[in-house]
């Protein structure tokens, strides 16, 4: 191919036990917009890793400009024209914008001129940046500009997205596409890995999946639908999950005028939070991470007491009741951090079944364990929702996440709460496995539970919650019926473009 | 190039080994300082392991002292490993020890010269009451105001320290003792004295009362609640406060057990082999069990087993002292010595070592 600016052949990388890239082929053309599409764990970030230079192939060739093409580090992929932005950003908040992009440049200009080159490439591209400003008192989206404009400054040839729209509200997506196509435009071609099916529709000239660490398809994202794309990730059909209609029933869960004040420096204050939440109704909170999610579930879960009046349940308050208080009436929850909060690292599976089940399953007599009966509660945790895992004595750190994520979840929901707040439940979880989990959730609605679903999945949202409301910045909006939302409104519930200036292109 | 790879799941079997290893590598690398000293290293080594136990000249004396300095060894080390476990770091158990002793001591001291099956009891108690009391300020210290228990127990140390002067030139001295520094001897007087239980063995109460900590702290860890919610908070305190464990309850429980185990070891060891308090009672079981609960990787039957080890190159240190003319500085450099190759090879049990050129993850 003679057009093609980057050319991949029989890419191959394996690792002890799996082989992660298995003969990878793929071409982009200059200033395509090409999509990386694949279920986690299907060789999406080993793949862009080895094409940027942090992982070596083990067998295959890369041409770049039609010349071999072998980083052996970063430094060498950026010389080439190859820059790319990752998922977590690797900024230093005590700094400002000049200087955490003077950090990562092998020769920084002198401040002056630095700072004038920023200015004029971020509006350029209509991603306006102050570069004094501390990145500590920048919003998610405009942290990812500095991300973006610290690559822009090299001039890319190729650009590589890791799940950049992750953080993002729905405003701040479209700033970022219509930034993204204009670099197309002037021929840079951009490497797009993403989950959200629909922006890829919107965004992408051309798709390659991966299932397994090998290309089983590729497609035009247009001329296709998002479910033909998701079945091809997955390799079987999708199973959308079912909710028959039901009228909500008893106020069970009632937050009113709830503040909470921060305890660390980094975390939100809740202020001024309402929310009801009727038996056999699901109520979705979106919102940008990091704007009370975790202050949220810490309030309900029982981690984070509150003084009287604000929080009761069934008409009992329960603010100043403890966690496991609160599992005995019924209220469980799954945090999201499933390393270190919703599990012990380095205890077995059985033990972390027994972390939460002791009280409901009954699982201690007179304080002394019962572990046949904790063992059999895990075992049924793996059948139940499918958690794969050699057996119920691993440690829970050697599970992968989405496995894990499926133990929490059907840990609290074989508890049989009355009440159930999950935190990103589906995180991390392939598309399968993520159907069955929503299905549990709206199970549990349809027995007459009350379910609260945080989430940054907009698509888990609309898909499972009967009433949706969002965070921003500690305050909750006022929940609105799911049904019939469009991204727009919802966007401008989560706090639409955070006051970022629209793009001028 | 060696490079350490992180295992999916600690391995059981470096977890039984590494001690041993350690072991092993204390007795060369202490071989080589003990040849650096001029002294032959395998004599050397074979006089601080074999002697004690085996030859015939020491072992009638050496053997009963085995459990006697073992006794207290395990006692305090039982309860700082459930601190450990639960991440409180009670570093000032030699401070309760003192503390249990003196109070301890003085309940005998107090009723003396009565006789009455009451007065041994009494002074259990008390021990264990002092002993505990002063593992409580750096607990409540730490829980109210958020203090670093490791320093407030450590320097709560020095303090017991000078208290025991005190009691020693003062308060309990004896007064039939012609103005010489020291109590009574609690082994003169019957109702107190802490005695040998089975002739030639060494057993007393207090080794009797070190092995029936070791079964409690293992039903406690293995088979009840509050041992998982102590591995609970030392393994993931996050979890553990979402599973409903008060981190401020924990820190005065692990506390306060550790305290009164050690202040148990002092009362048992004044009215029993030591006899009497005086300025210079403690001699560092506080901080060798310390060396003891790591050593037995906070297990209570590894605690059993290395309270055991360190027991003998205590005994044997001594005889290296007496027979070889090894300083003390030097036996002590080979307990550490002890302490450190245990970290060290620590880390085979959570990593693999691995050969060959690293990769860029």
């Amino acid at each position: 191919m003679t057009d093609s600016l980057l050319t991949l052949d029989n890419l191959t990388k394996a690792y002890p036990g799996v082989v992660a890239n298995d003969k990878v082929s793929l071409s982009i053309g200059p200033g395509e917009i090409h999509s990386l599409l694949g279920e986690n764990g299907a060789g999406k970030s080993t793949l862009v890793k080895m094409i940027y230079g942090l992982v070596k192939p083990d067998s295959g060739r890369m041409t770049l400009h039609g010349a071999p093409y072998a980083p052996a580090e970063p430094k060498a992929a950026r010389a080439s024209g190859v820059a790319m932005v990752f998922q977590h950003f690797s900024l230093f908040e005590a700094l400002d914008v000049a200087e955490n992009i003077a950090l990562g440049m092998e020769k920084p200009p002198p401040r002056r001129d630095l700072s004038e080159q920023i200015r004029t490439v971020s509006h350029a591209y209509g991603l306006p940046l102050d570069p004094g400003r501390r990145v500590g008192e920048l919003s998610a989206g405009e942290r990812q500009r500095v991300e973006i404009v610290r690559c822009l400054l090299q001039n890319p040839r190729l650009l590589i997205m890791d799940e950049p729209t992750s953080v993002l509200t729905p405003q701040e997506v479209d700033i970022l596409f219509t930034t993204l196509r204009k670099l197309s435009a002037e021929g840079t071609a951009i490497l797009y890995i993403s989950h959200k099916l629909d922006e890829i529709r919107s965004l992408c000239d051309s798709a390659t999946v991966l299932r397994l660490g090998k290309v089983v398809g590729s497609c035009i994202p247009a001329q296709s639908t998002a479910r033909e794309m998701a079945e091809m990730m997955i390799g079987t059909s999708l199973k959308t999950p079912t909710r028959p209609a039901g009228e909500p029933g008893e106020v069970l869960l009632n937050i009113t005028a709830l503040d909470l004040p921060s305890t660390s420096q980094f975390g939100t204050s809740l202020r001024g939070v309402d929310l009801q939440v009727r038996a056999g109704q699901v109520v979705g909170i979106g919102g940008v991470a990091g704007n009370g999610q975790e202050e949220l579930l810490s309030v309900i879960s029982g981690e984070a007491c509150v003084p009287t009046g604000h929080i009761t349940f069934k008409g009992q308050d329960i603010g100043g009741l403890g966690p496991n208080q609160r599992r005995a009436l019924g209220i469980l929850s799954a945090p999201e951090e499933r390393l270190g909060h919703a599990a012990a690292p380095d205890m077995s599976l059985v033990e972390n079944a027994l972390l939460t089940g002791t009280l409901r399953k009954g699982l201690s007599r007179n304080g002394f364990l019962d572990w046949t009966a904790t063992r059999a509660f895990a075992a049924d945790i793996i059948d139940t929702f499918d958690v794969r895992t050699p057996n119920a004595d691993v440690a829970a750190r050697a599970l992968s996440g989405g496995n894990l994520q499926k133990f929490v979840i059907g840990r609290e929901v074989l508890q049989a709460p009355t009440c159930l707040v999950v935190n990103q439940p589906t995180w991390g979880v392939d598309a399968s496995a993520a159907a069955a989990i929503r299905q549990a959730l709206l199970d549990l609605a349809q027995q007459g539970a009350a379910v609260v679903v945080i989430s940054q999945d907009l698509d888990e949202l609309l898909e499972i919650s009967d009433l949706f409301a969002a965070l921003n910045g500690g305050r909750l909006s006022a929940p609105r019926p799911a049904y019939g939302l469009t991204l727009d409104e919802i966007g401008l519930m989560m706090g639409g473009a955070h006051d970022m200036e629209v793009a001028h292109v | 190039m060696i490079r350490l790879e992180r295992r999916p799941s600690p391995s059981r079997m470096w977890t039984a080994l590494t001690p041993v290893m350690a072991v092993l590598a204390t007795m060369i690398a202490g071989g080589i300082m003990f040849a650096a000293l001029g002294k032959d290293p395998v004599e050397a080594i074979r006089t601080i392991f074999w002697d004690p136990l085996f030859n015939e000249q020491f072992a009638a004396y050496s053997r009963p002292q085995l459990l006697v300095k073992a006794g207290p060894l395990i006692l305090i080390a039982i309860g700082l490993s459930l601190g450990f476990r639960a991440g409180v770091w009670n570093i000032g158990a030699e401070g309760q020890y003192i503390i249990g002793a003196i109070c301890g001591a003085a309940v005998g001291l107090a009723l003396y010269p009565l006789d009455s099956p009451i007065v041994f009891p009494l002074m259990v108690l008390a021990g264990a009451l002092g002993g505990w009391a002063w593992a409580m300020i750096p607990a409540i210290l730490k829980t109210r105001f958020n203090t670093n228990e490791i320093l407030v127990s450590l320097l709560l140390v020095y303090v017991a320290e000078q208290l025991l002067a005190s009691m020693a030139l003062g308060l309990l001295r004896n007064p039939e003792g012609g103005g010489f520094p020291g109590s009574r001897n609690l082994q003169q007087y019957d109702a107190a004295a802490n005695l040998e239980l089975f002739a030639g063995t060494g057993v007393h109460w207090g080794v009797v009362t070190a092995f029936i900590a070791v079964i409690f702290a293992y039903v406690l860890l293995s088979r009840h609640l509050l041992g998982f919610q102590i591995r609970v908070a030392g393994s993931a305190p996050r979890a553990a406060r979402f599973a409903g464990v008060n981190p401020a309850a924990l820190v005065v429980i692990c506390l306060g057990i550790s305290g009164a185990l050690a202040g148990l070891a002092g009362m048992f060891e004044v009215a029993g082999p030591a006899g009497q308090i005086t300025i210079d009672f403690n001699s560092n079981y506080g901080f060798t069990a310390i060396i003891v609960a790591f050593l037995g990787r906070l297990n209570p039957i590894g605690i059993l087993l290395a309270g055991i080890l360190m027991a003998l190159t205590y005994i044997g240190g001594e005889l290296a002292q007496f027979m070889l003319g090894v300083p003390a500085a030097a036996i002590q450099a080979f307990q550490g010595m002890l302490l450190f190759f245990l970290l060290a090879v620590d880390v085979l049990s959570n990593f693999r070592l691995r050969l060959g050129k690293p990769e860029a993850a």
